[in-house]
């Protein structure tokens, strides 16, 4: 393991958990406020490890729905991650079993975005697991223990400060460096917007699969087109 | 059990299959056909675009082009791209924003 790695890693993870943390504090707290209790708090944050799909869940068993309608809600919010697993398995073609599934268990927004970038920009395969488990396992602990402190004080969480926009605009700071080629453009001019379309029709939590389909179609078109118009 | 702690194990192992998923056959795809490598290059720019655009055009889930969030998001954008800070793209970016909604609530 290469420290250096790990601290790179970490430090590219914790500018998102100004906006991680008060979004854990209320997946504390919903649980325990609807009656749920703090072992079902815990249970989520470490069995399921989504921040939305949690909260999609526990809406569901809150209003007395069945068990099978809160997975599929989780499960369906979840569908993005089979994309993140997609781009980043060919990264990792070379390391153990083991480590890939370890992989899986830490994969989430901000660490398939943060590893992306990284490894995209960089060729050393050697320092992939290092990078990626110093940020993965950083916000795993941040969520694990900002969604336990909104369980014991689910009385006490604030909702003053617009903190929750400190995560949009991460994804922007890494969106901004993936804009290299007009099929890249392309692809997140047309996911942003349909992912804002699908939001409106009533898609929910699903239009962001439904915006990052929509876009990997169009980028994919586009270049394509390009590549056919060269030869 | 209860069908809290069903729908937790349940919605926890569906998670972690979508999860490990493609990691799962990862040594399968050290050579990935061009198609489907086309593909996958696009999934960054497609998925990033689809976490971001939203939460800028719909701040509290309805349509508003005229949002605190928008200007702010619009304003730390342009400081993202020039600087590739994150620092300085948050500081900016959540200080339009807390500017913005105390001016617009006096």
């Amino acid at each position: 393991m290469q420290l250096s790695e790990v601290r790179a890693g970490a430090a590219a993870i914790a500018p998102m958990l100004v906006g991680v943390v008060p979004f854990g504090l209320v997946a504390g707290a919903t649980p325990v406020s609807e009656g749920l209790g703090v072992g079902a708090a815990m249970g989520f944050a470490t069995i399921v490890f989504a921040g939305a799909s949690q909260l999609a869940a526990i809406d569901v068993l809150a209003d007395g729905g069945s068990a099978l309608v809160a997975v599929v809600a989780a499960c369906t919010i979840n569908l993005r991650m089979l994309l993140y697993s997609a781009s980043l398995a060919p990264f990792l073609a070379k390391e153990p079993l083991r480590r890939r599934l370890a992989v899986a268990y830490f994969l989430t927004d901000q660490a398939y975005a943060t590893s992306i970038t990284r490894w995209s920009a960089e060729d050393d395969p050697g320092t992939r697991l290092p990078f990626y488990f110093g940020g993965a396992v950083l916000l795993w602990a941040s969520w694990q223990l900002s969604v336990l402190s909104g369980a014991l004080l689910s009385d006490a969480v604030p909702e003053s400060l617009p903190l929750d926009f400190a995560i949009p605009l991460v994804f922007l700071v890494l969106l901004v460096p993936t804009l290299v080629s007009r099929p890249a453009v392309v692809a997140a001019a047309v996911g942003g917007l349909s992912a804002v379309v699908a939001a409106e029709l009533g898609a929910d939590e699903l239009s962001i699969l439904v915006g990052a389909l929509a876009g990997i179609a169009a980028g994919a078109f586009t270049e394509a087109r390009a590549e056919r118009e060269r030869t | 059990m209860s069908r809290v702690w069903v729908a937790i194990l349940l919605a926890g192992a569906g998670t972690y299959a979508m999860r490990a998923s493609f990691l799962l056959a990862a040594d399968r795809l050290a050579r990935v056909p061009p198609n489907v490598e086309r593909l996958l290059r696009q999934i960054p720019p497609a998925a990033l675009a689809s976490l971001v655009v939203p939460a800028l055009l719909r701040p509290h889930g309805e349509l508003d082009l005229f949002s605190p969030r928008l200007l702010a998001g619009v304003v730390a954008a342009v400081v993202a791209w020039r600087t590739r800070n994150v620092a300085a793209t948050l500081v900016v970016g959540m200080g339009i924003l807390v500017l913005l909604d105390t001016f617009m609530s006096v």
